[in-house]
């Protein structure tokens, strides 16, 4: 049935103001972007130039003097690695606590749930000491093993695996699978779309998790490209236009990872929502 | 063990099998899990109970906390943080279900491109999006005063971050920015779920658009809502980055918030006792409040 649309001032109006608010949203980025290649006279003006006129790569050249190269390699290491481990640990956990009816269960789930609902920034602290007495201070995997830990992870692929039919796993008993084999052959193609929602979502917020970063991770060839842009900002801060291709080396490839997989994206952020 | 298997002692072993494999399934989470969450919470907690530096570690009962209730910057800091989240988190809630309810109707690739705008601040990494507010804050080159100063609204360039009258709205705003992001998805994909038939219902009833909303779809998205409300809450009260990268929580601690202060003392002082205790405190706060929100948005549920 086709709905009829109405055209009141009320729409117009707020079609007027969405589109304004968009362009606010979008602004940074487009400010960032031309920014990086604008002259240092031009930045400096105080009258902005809306369009670079004269664009240079000169920003750009300044920013591989530093080693922003590795420090953006450092952050997609620790960004896959963190989603690797994330996914393999999560989907395990989360498909036995959705199908299998064992003893602990409630209580196990339920930790998980509190946990989550604590903020993850208070126990930075202790973090920090415990990676220094495993000597993993200074090393990515300080960032990495706290980032596979988090319990959203588990709680997002028990939420998928609450899908799979029960009558199956019953079917793949009957004959003769045993667990390792009806997870790897029943349940993994069955939660593969959850898998795919929670690999983006980590990444990203393995990517973005500066603060976390900024406590464990020390010595210049270390950083990530957040704490690299962080640490040049600290060091030249009125140097905008280097600043500015710093921002934009960090921008530029995970927003190009959000776009690709934006629909995973949007779905385990929605799944991750709903009651458990 | 050399038992009859009876049906119930069948029951048992089956029981008995299927834990044992289940809890192999669960190791490799349940190793990160405890390791890395599950001990650094129980070390923040016990440790604030003492005084713990680099060099000292001396059980001190409850003077960490009592001390932070005499200390004027934390309290400050108190204070700021509450302003921070007051504001932020119904501005946030409000601002992504209007903006919801605008596009969910769209046809599908509007809205989704709508959604990923709004999105795209939080994607871009807050390191990212705060050096170039930071510029466009700028009092010589910045883009607020050229603006505002062409527009004649401001008279002489004004220095946002550093004057402490303007600093923690600058902050606010730019929280913000990278805060409704979530919500909106959340939303757009709670209204695409009411149920039409209900909506339908209504309007053949002559119920008007406001009363469609607010008697139909307010209520089914109120468990949206109140997760919004939660995660809310929790960001803005763990405000830290932007604070660190902008102003330092100054100028003269107008921006310090609990978080930044917690930094402040176990890193910068190294005093990991009285920044665990106050990390307690924080907890403590932030559950009060979501179990606040569940309570009022609970009863109006029904």
């Amino acid at each position: 049935m086709m709905k009829k649309i109405k055209i009141t001032p009320y729409k117009v109006i707020s079609a007027i103001v969405l589109i304004v608010l968009a362009f606010f949203f979008l602004f940074p980025l487009y400010w960032i972007l031309t920014g990086s290649v604008k002259t240092a006279s031009v930045i400096n003006d105080a009258v902005p130039q809306w369009f670079p006129l004269s664009p240079t790569m000169d920003n750009y050249e300044r920013l591989l003097d530093n080693p922003a190269l590795l420090w953006l390699f450092n952050s997609v290491a620790m960004a896959v690695l963190s989603m690797v481990l994330t996914c393999v640990t999560a989907s395990m956990a989360g498909y036995v606590l959705a199908k299998k009816r064992f003893v602990g269960r409630k209580v196990l789930f339920g930790i998980f749930i509190c946990a989550m609902a604590l903020p993850k920034q208070v126990i930075l602290i202790p973090l920090l000491r415990e990676m220094s007495f495993l000597n993993l201070h200074d090393s990515m995997w300080a960032v990495i093993l706290p980032t596979v830990g988090w319990p959203f992870g588990v709680f997002l692929m028990k939420q998928f695996s609450e899908n799979i039919p029960g009558e199956l796993l019953e079917a793949a008993k009957i004959d003769g699978a045993g667990e390792v084999r009806t997870f790897t052959e029943i349940v993994l193609p069955i939660i593969k779309p959850g898998i795919g929602a929670l690999a983006i979502f980590t990444f990203i917020n393995c990517w973005n998790d500066y603060f976390l970063q900024l406590i464990m991770l020390n010595s210049r060839s270390k950083l990530t490209i957040s704490l690299g842009i962080a640490k040049l900002q600290a060091e030249m801060s009125t140097d905008f236009g280097l600043i500015m291709a710093g921002a934009a080396l960090a921008a530029i490839p995970i927003i190009t990872v959000f776009l690709a997989f934006q629909k995973y994206f949007t779905k385990g952020i929605t799944m991750g929502a709903v009651k458990g | 063990m050399n038992k009859r298997i009876k049906p119930a002692g069948m029951q048992k072993v089956l029981i008995r099998r299927e834990t044992i494999s289940a809890y192999l399934f669960l190791l490799p989470a349940l190793i990160f899990f405890a390791g890395f969450v599950i001990v650094p919470m129980v070390m923040c907690l016990v440790t604030s109970f003492f005084n713990y530096s680099m060099t000292e570690f001396a059980f001190v009962g409850f003077s960490n906390y009592v001390e932070m209730f005499q200390d004027k910057i934390f309290i400050r800091a108190l204070m700021n943080t509450v302003l921070i989240v007051v504001v932020a988190v119904p501005v946030v809630t409000v601002f992504s279900l209007w903006v919801s309810s605008v596009i969910y109707k769209m046809n599908g690739a509007v809205c989704s491109f709508f959604r990923c705008i709004f999105y795209l601040p939080v994607v871009t990494g807050t390191v990212a999006v705060t050096v170039v507010w930071k510029w466009m804050f700028n009092k010589y080159t910045g883009l607020f005063n050229y603006v505002l100063g062409s527009a004649g609204i401001i008279d002489s360039d004004v220095s946002w971050l550093g004057d402490e009258r303007t600093a923690i709205w600058c902050i606010i705003l730019i929280l913000l920015t990278t805060s409704v992001g979530q919500p909106i998805v959340l939303y757009v994909s709670a209204l695409g779920n009411v149920d039409d038939s209900l909506i339908e219902a209504a309007q053949v009833d002559g119920a008007t658009s406001r009363q469609v909303f607010w008697k139909i779809k307010w209520p089914q998205i109120m468990p949206t809502t109140l997760y919004i409300l939660v995660i809310t809450t929790i960001n803005s009260f763990q405000c830290y980055a932007l604070i660190q990268l902008l102003t330092s929580g100054g100028p003269n601690h107008s921006t310090e918030t609990i978080m930044y202060y917690i930094y402040y003392q176990a890193f910068r002082l190294y005093r990991y006792g009285y920044g665990n205790a106050m990390g307690v405190i924080l907890a403590i706060i932030i559950a009060v409040f979501s179990a606040i929100q569940f309570k009022v948005a609970g009863r109006k549920d029904e």
